[in-house]
């Protein structure tokens, strides 16, 4: 079973004459542990798609199957809990890390745990253990502010995993970071996707950071022009 | 993990600015309704404190503190023998402003009869008046010491006590004088007035043709020292004996003496609905005002706050979160600001009320739906932070 699976998606914005198709006819699928990259320039679609794999963005065409469950088909299903499937099943990883900046590292992780229903106890240790894993423990009641991007980074990874979801969605992770940093995450990234048995998809333009994915789609106007190994 | 205050703590300098400023508005709400507390309290003082079922007065008139009223003194005797009066007794009251260490003082002077009632509900310091003359019991808000001495009209008046809070119904402290004392101080003319009288009406009778110069000199007489007589009264204040019928009594009074009696709620009704209710009117509407302000200060802030938020909110919305844990982090902020405000503001005038210029009555009920209000008000101004935060979508996290 795909982690992701879409099959000719279409996004478009406004109507009649003032239409935008912003992504048409995407179709990919993406398995458990793979890392995948979305390629493209700035307006090429990468990240509607994401935010309609994110369940964001509401398709107005095609199909969009998460972990086995159709959540679009013409549009969001009736009955479809969208946040509730986007608190269990993904996570997100934003280009500016997107830390809440009156919570500690600590606090970070475990808001995520909390809104999924874990106690309060559950989640601290939780998210001790996980950003301990990701070197952070020494980092935990670090506010975002007094952070590294990198660090920062980390937490927001450790973030998007707390709740162990099949799929990550990345958009432009390493935008704001050096190059090292960028190697950094990107690595820690294919391997939490090895480890955790989740599906990556990470939107980028970042050229530098292409090696290492598993397979990388191609976006341009709108369309994916290629898949590649 | 309670987010608001997650927020407050990282926050903390800005939120307790806010609710320090929110606070004085507040302390002034709790304020301006002390002061029309304390404008009834004042208004009622010397009406409760005097203890009478009926206030006698000139006829026609709303005496003794809505309106002039003059009244022989002796009229006490009449009432006295009302049945159903079980004692009687002559107040004299007037407002007196002198000059005292370079500054106006003005205070409430009250004259009574040392064997009636209507005197000083309490001494807190010295003793009571026991001398005829020239001895007076001032209010502890006149600021005098005991041994003291204060000159009246043509003589001096040593303070022999100080009794607590007795006010005017304008908020002048009140001090009190044995009634002869007052009624010279109110009533008796300077000896070169009385000449001048005297001679007025000699010079009067003397171009009368119909009155013989001996009997000139005799009304003159007779007419100069009725008119210089001073025992004159502003009320005689009556308690019933245990049965009577208070409607009888006044009855009685009014139909025979040809003189007016109020009993002590119409007393209450005249100083309150009349003399006060403008000034009530006034403190009402400046409650509103500043409630109003508190309430579009209140929801300015929590709207920026949310503003100021909106990335937040957009991630925790991408991140799955449930719009009660948004809500409430908007609201719980609102409330304990609204809350902290309320304490800072009550603090304040707990700790400064005795100091104002005037009465401040702090009314636990006051206090109590002043705090609901506050809590309704931070609410209802919740509800545009709330709104804007609901509109929020989860894809404004994405991007720079």
């Amino acid at each position: 079973m795909y982690a992701v699976e879409v099959e000719k998606l279409t996004k478009v914005y406004g109507s009649g004459e003032t239409a935008v198709t912003a992504i048409a006819d995407a179709t990919l699928q993406v398995k458990p542990g793979e890392l995948v990259a979305i390629l493209g320039p700035s307006g090429s679609g990468k990240t509607t798609l994401l935010t309609s794999i994110g369940l964001i963005n509401e398709p107005t065409r095609g199909k969009v199957i998460i972990d086995g469950v159709t959540v679009a088909d013409q549009g969001w299903l009736p009955g479809i809990d969208l946040k509730r499937l986007r608190r269990e099943k993904l996570g997100f990883i934003f280009q500016a890390h997107n830390l809440i900046p009156f919570l500690s590292a600590l606090e970070n992780v475990m808001v995520a745990l909390e809104i999924n229903g874990l106690s309060g106890s559950e989640a601290k240790s939780r998210a001790s253990e996980l950003l301990a894993a990701l070197n952070l423990g020494h980092r935990l009641q670090s506010y975002p502010s007094s952070l590294s991007g990198g660090e920062a980074q980390r937490v927001a990874i450790a973030r998007a995993l707390a709740n162990r979801p099949r799929v990550i969605l990345a958009d432009e992770p390493t935008a704001a970071l050096d190059t090292d940093n960028g190697t950094n995450v990107m690595g820690l990234l294919k391997k939490l996707a090895v480890e955790n048995h989740s599906a990556i998809l990470v939107v980028t333009h970042d050229q530098r950071m292409v090696q290492g994915f598993d397979r990388i789609f191609q976006v341009n106007d709108g369309r994916i022009i290629g898949a590649t190994r | 993990m309670n987010l608001a205050l997650r927020d407050i703590r990282y926050h903390k300098g800005r939120f307790i600015l806010t609710s320090i400023g929110l606070g004085l508005l507040l302390g002034v709400v709790i304020s301006m309704g002390g002061i029309y507390r304390g404008l009834f309290a004042d208004a009622l003082a010397v009406l409760n404190q005097t203890g009478a079922d009926i206030w006698v007065v000139q006829q026609d008139t709303n005496g003794p503190f809505a309106e002039s009223s003059r009244i022989p003194e002796d009229l006490k005797y009449r009432i006295k023998a009302v049945p159903g009066v079980a004692e009687a007794s002559p107040l004299s009251f007037q407002t007196i402003q002198i000059e005292r260490l370079g500054k106006p003082y003005r205070f409430f002077l009250i004259g009574y009869d040392l064997n009636g009632f209507g005197g000083p509900p309490q001494i807190i310091a010295g003793r009571n008046i026991r001398q005829k003359h020239y001895e007076m019991v001032a209010a502890k808000a006149m600021k005098l010491q005991i041994g003291e001495k204060l000159r009246l009209g043509q003589h001096d008046y040593t303070v022999v006590g100080i009794t607590g809070k007795v006010v005017s119904s304008s908020g002048d402290p009140a001090a009190y004088v044995s009634l002869a004392d007052a009624q010279q101080i109110q009533f008796k003319k300077d000896n070169d007035a009385i000449r001048n009288y005297r001679a007025r009406i000699g010079s009067d009778l003397n171009r009368e043709p119909a009155v013989a110069p001996a009997q000139a000199a005799f009304l003159a007489a007779k007419i100069s020292a009725s008119a210089e007589s001073t025992h004159t009264v502003n009320t005689v204040v009556a308690r019933l004996a245990p049965g009577a019928n208070l409607k009888e009594v006044q009855e009685r009074i009014s139909r025979w003496n040809h003189l007016r009696p109020i009993s002590s709620r119409e007393q209450t009704e005249i100083l309150t609905k009349g003399m006060i209710e403008k000034a009530r009117m006034q403190l009402g509407l400046f409650r509103i005002i500043l409630l109003t302000i508190s309430a579009v200060i209140i929801s300015l802030i929590i709207y920026t706050s949310t503003i100021d938020k909106i990335k937040v909110i957009a991630t925790l919305k991408l991140i799955g979160s449930q719009n009660r844990v948004i809500v409430g982090m908007i609201l719980q902020q609102s409330l304990l600001m609204g809350v902290i405000a309320y304490g800072i503001g009550y603090l304040l005038i707990l700790m400064t009320y005795e100091k104002f210029p005037r009465r401040i009555v702090l009314e636990a009920v006051d206090l109590q739906v002043l705090f609901v209000i506050v809590i309704v008000i931070c609410t209802v101004s919740s509800f545009v932070g709330i709104r804007k935060a609901l509109k929020v979508e989860p894809a404004e996290a994405l991007g720079g």
